[in-house]
């Protein structure tokens, strides 16, 4: 094991994913080959169905790679990786809690008491903007407080790690800058190793340290690795106008537009 | 539909039907009235018949044993119908295994049952708890099996990312779906219990709502048979507004049940 890797918060090595039967199943990912050090923010980009998410959720231990390793801080990763947070794209808050429940029963685990996990509850609800709504259940909520809900879920539990699967997808651009700016001025505290998925290469670029570009699916490879030498701390709205922001994306578009017209070719990457 | 609209014209299909009734069987225009009263009765003499039952205070007993069996009933099937639900929804094999034999006893009619419990249980309450606990219990069963597999796999992956063990999970996202499920059909299982009960008190019983429409029938009683068939709905009217009550307390997150809620 190189220096590098056993350094890294997240290792993918010479991982590949396939689902269904050994041959003959669809192989989304292969010979994918990451590191993520501490405090970094990589962010993956690609083409509808490269396996972005599927490389996240190797990461994360829900998925287990059918070829290759993932180690977590150097240690091979077996189960759940519980050392990181998940944002889903999708709802993953529990409809049935409130919003404070919500994010107090992600401390349960650790074994904190539930006064004191309704206290610590209040204060995240409070960062990220929260604080009137605290009894509220998610259907009252709009769609970017229930990703601030769940941004406060996964950040209260502190972990090492954060895997974010294209998580302001659903949202509108406002609220997308909004939550972008959110999560950066959050990062920003201790800052933690971050694996953020997105379509997006705007988003991609305005919020990361280095960029990674997928190929078109399937056996979807990394055919690109882009730092992001923008100064930090950033508006993800005004760290578009720099001329090196422009610069970057040109640089890394001319090669994500080769795989996206690949993935339409296919049929939308479906 | 504005709310008074609504209630005015319900309360005036009831109206029209009484006024029908009473004018088709106290005037002689299907036949002689006391012909017609023989097999109809007329809707003044039921209210009067309710009346005297509960001046009387006869009734309050029947009521009383009826409701007993009805809660018994519920509160057994419920309880069984859960923890089995559970079970076999957590448990592949288990579900599989049981599968046929499950389907086979929900498909008997449970009333051939009955004979068989007045046998086993005796004539008392508790050969119709039992009866309705084999309605009510399925009808749990299947709803909280539902319930547990069709969790939402993204808020249970989230909660397995949250570190929770099989013990949490149980209590934070399997079981209040499973309840969602539960309370759906609540009212469909809360009178199913009360069918229990009366059909079990009216095959064979001393006491209860069923028994005192069976005495009547036995007599030609057609008022009593009335009497008791009006007592019997408003009673499962008030059972149900209070099953919406509580449904309302429990599911207060829910979109729909928040709305009704609030009208």
């Amino acid at each position: 094991m190189d220096q590098a890797t056993s350094l890294a918060a997240v290792a993918l090595n010479d991982v590949a994913i396939t689902f269904g039967p050994k041959v003959g199943g669809y192989t989304a990912v292969s010979g994918i080959d990451l590191s993520v050090r501490p405090g970094e923010f990589v962010a993956i980009v690609g083409p509808t169905g490269s396996g972005k998410s599927t490389i996240l959720n190797a990461a994360a231990g829900l998925l287990k790679p059918s070829q290759g390793k993932v180690r977590i801080f150097g240690n091979d990763l077996a189960g759940l990786n519980l050392r990181s947070g998940y944002l889903f794209q999708q709802e993953a808050l529990m409809p049935w809690k409130t919003a404070l429940d919500n994010v107090a029963v992600a401390l349960e685990p650790k074994g904190v008491s539930r006064s004191e996990a309704l206290q610590r509850a209040r204060d995240w609800l409070t960062r990220v903007g929260l604080k009137a709504f605290v009894d509220r259940y998610p259907h009252m909520l709009s769609g970017g407080q229930r990703k601030r809900v769940a941004l406060a879920q996964v950040l209260i539990r502190d972990p090492e790690i954060l895997l974010m699967d294209e998580p302001f997808g659903p949202l509108d651009a406002q609220t997308r800058q909004i939550m972008g700016n959110l999560l950066l001025s959050l990062w920003a505290a201790d800052r933690k190793a971050v694996m953020f998925v997105t379509h997006d290469l705007e988003e991609a670029i305005a919020l990361a340290d280095r960029v990674v570009l997928l190929s078109a699916g399937p056996a979807a490879r990394i055919i690109g690795d882009f730092p992001v030498p923008l100064p930090r701390p950033r508006d993800i709205a005004e760290v578009r106008m720099e001329p090196t922001f422009h610069h970057i994306h040109k640089e890394i578009w001319t090669s994500l537009r080769v795989e996206v017209q690949k993935a339409y070719a296919q049929g939308e990457g479906t | 539909m504005p709310r008074l609209k609504l209630t005015v014209l319900q309360i005036g299909v009831g109206l029209i039907f009484l006024m029908l009734w009473h004018v088709l069987t106290v005037y002689p225009i299907s036949g002689t009235p006391k012909q017609v009263q023989f097999f109809f009765s007329t809707p003044l003499d039921v209210l009067k018949r309710c009346w005297t039952l509960f001046a009387s205070g006869e009734i309050w007993r029947h009521l009383w044993i009826t409701l007993v069996e009805t809660i018994l009933a519920f509160l057994f099937g419920a309880g069984g119908g859960i923890i089995f639900g559970f079970l076999f929804a957590r448990k592949e094999l288990l579900a599989a295994v049981f599968d046929p034999y499950i389907k086979a006893a929900n498909a008997l009619p449970r009333v051939v049952l009955a004979p068989i419990f007045a046998l086993w249980f005796g004539l008392g309450i508790w050969s119709k708890v039992a009866l309705g606990f084999t309605l009510v219990f399925f009808i749990v069963f299947f709803n909280v099996y539902q319930g547990v597999r069709e969790v939402s796999p993204v808020v249970l992956s989230n909660a397995r990312m949250l570190g929770m063990n099989e013990r949490q999970l149980l209590r934070h996202v399997y079981w209040p779906s499973a309840l969602t499920w539960v309370f759906s059909s609540l009212h469909t299982s809360v009178g199913f219990a009360l069918v229990g009960a009366v059909v079990g008190e009216y095959l064979g019983s001393s006491a209860g709502l069923g028994y005192k429409i069976h005495e009547a029938e036995s007599v030609f009683d057609v008022t009593g048979v009335f009497a008791g068939m009006l007592i019997l709905s408003v009673f499962v009217i008030l059972i149900d507004m209070l099953v919406t009550m509580i449904e309302n307390r429990f599911l207060v997150w829910r979109p729909q049940a928040s709305l009704a809620a609030q009208t």
